[in-house]
């Protein structure tokens, strides 16, 4: 069966039961990590994926985690936990050392697509800077659109937005279609509009580590 | 809504006006907000009386059903406009008819941060809960804090963030103060998305506000218990 943004978004993706090493990601990052995995026959891994809407809800992110690494812990030699901070304010970090597990480095996927030490360099230069990847200018209206209410009221665009000057669309992949949705987005969004490739940046040398 | 059904504000009575101001609140109805409180005002109430007694009331209830997942960001910030139109009223009379004051506060998001919806937020209703807020914006350095509670001697410090990135830097304006040894003169609250109680406490703050109601609970525990240290020492 195909795999599906709506699908990754609300239930997430099962693991399969293969490889020593099982990968627990967020479901924004399951199309990279299994491309990475087909492109460098990483079979030695097996990925299941957490909800991407908790993306929306970052404090169900480490009860989520806990409960996947519980879970499957007796079933692989390995796991690695592929979610940064991700707005749980270092409590995603504590839960992952105390449970003796290694997660990825970064407070957010933005970060560790750039380049954890580039992003950090330019954070400074870049408050005013909001960052969109390929799953979430797919999943635009779901992620931004819709839970923000703007499909309902337009009228709060610059009380969310207004501070903000620039949108950044952190392309993974070359995909002339997604740049056009970025591009949209960020005229949606009354923002100034960059593309900037970063393919999957420290994303595929954490995995490759494994 | 048929016009058959439409309500008329002004034929309400005082009970039934604030209860529908309740419900207008509710649904961000910010020109009913605003003719609701002219109305008010007309038949003499005391502006103080409009901002506690319709506005306020009205946004706890708000609170309540944010916190308890029965309403969401877009509803709170359509009701917060509502309420900013009516507080855009009574603002200018309540500093007239001598307003009771429950203290000070100077609220920042910190540096390298940009968000205010949640700081903002905050400031409207610690003012509609009687204090005196000064608003520094966003991307504050330490320096503009400590500038600002030299000039506004406020009885608060509140910093808010939204990024796990930015939370650190309301440490270092805690240190600074610490080393400064000004620490102690003021009660210091922070907030924000990837805060929690425990950070709150590790980095040496009073206390950690997970939203606008519990930061107005929290400013006036601490401010009243402030005076009774002073009133007994």
């Amino acid at each position: 069966m195909a795999l599906t943004d709506a699908q990754l978004t609300d239930s997430g993706l099962p693991a399969s039961g293969a490889g020593p090493i099982l990968l627990i990601a967020c479901g924004a990052l399951a199309r990279e990590i299994l491309d990475l995995k087909h492109a460098n026959g990483w079979d030695h891994m097996d990925l299941t994926c957490l909800p991407a809407k908790y993306h929306l809800f970052p404090d169900k992110i480490t009860e989520a985690v806990r409960e996947a690494v519980a879970k499957h812990r007796d079933t692989y030699d390995t796991i690695f936990v592929v979610y940064a901070d991700c707005g749980t304010g270092g409590q995603l970090q504590a839960a992952c050392t105390e449970m003796g597990v290694e997660m990825i480095a970064g407070p957010h996927c933005y970060s560790f697509f750039e380049g954890n030490e580039k992003f950090a360099r330019q954070s400074e230069s870049e408050i005013t800077t909001f960052y969109l990847t390929d799953f979430l200018v797919r999943q635009f209206e779901a992620f931004v659109i819709k839970p923000m209410g703007l499909d309902r009221h337009p009228e709060l665009r610059d009380m969310y937005f207004g501070n903000y000057e620039k949108l950044v669309y952190q392309a993974q992949t070359d995909d002339p279609v997604l740049t056009e949705k970025a591009r949209a987005a960020a005229y949606t969004l009354g923002l100034t509009f960059e593309r900037r490739f970063t393919g999957y940046g420290d994303l595929q040398t954490a995995l490759q580590r494994l | 809504m048929s016009d058959e059904d439409e309500i008329i504000l002004s034929e309400l009575d005082d009970e039934e006006l604030v209860q529908q101001m309740f419900d207008d609140l509710y649904d961000g109805l910010k020109e009913e907000i605003e003719e609701g409180v002219n109305i008010l005002l007309e038949r003499k109430w005391m502006p103080y009386d409009i901002l506690t007694k319709a506005l306020v009331g009205g946004m706890t209830i708000v609170g309540h059903d944010f916190r308890d997942g029965i309403l969401f960001v877009p509803e709170v910030l359509l009701a917060a406009n509502a309420m900013k139109g009516g507080m855009a009223i009574l603002k200018p009379l309540l500093a007239e008819t001598g307003a009771p004051r429950v203290g000070k506060m100077v609220i920042g998001t910190v540096k390298g941060d940009i968000h205010d919806i949640g700081k903002n937020l905050v400031s409207m209703m610690m003012e509609g809960a009687g204090f005196e807020v000064v608003d520094l914006g966003i991307n504050n350095p330490v320096e503009n804090y400590l500038e600002a509670i030299e000039q506004e001697g406020p009885d608060i410090l509140g910093m808010s963030a939204l990024l796990t990135t930015t939370m650190p830097y309301m440490k270092v304006v805690i240190d600074t103060m610490v080393e400064q040894g000004i620490r102690d003169d003021y009660i210091v609250l922070v907030g924000g998305a990837p805060l929690n109680e425990e950070f709150g406490k590790a980095i040496g703050a009073d206390a950690y506000c997970r939203d606008a109601a519990v930061a107005v609970e929290t400013a006036k525990e601490f401010v009243a218990r402030k005076h009774n240290q002073l009133a007994a020492g």
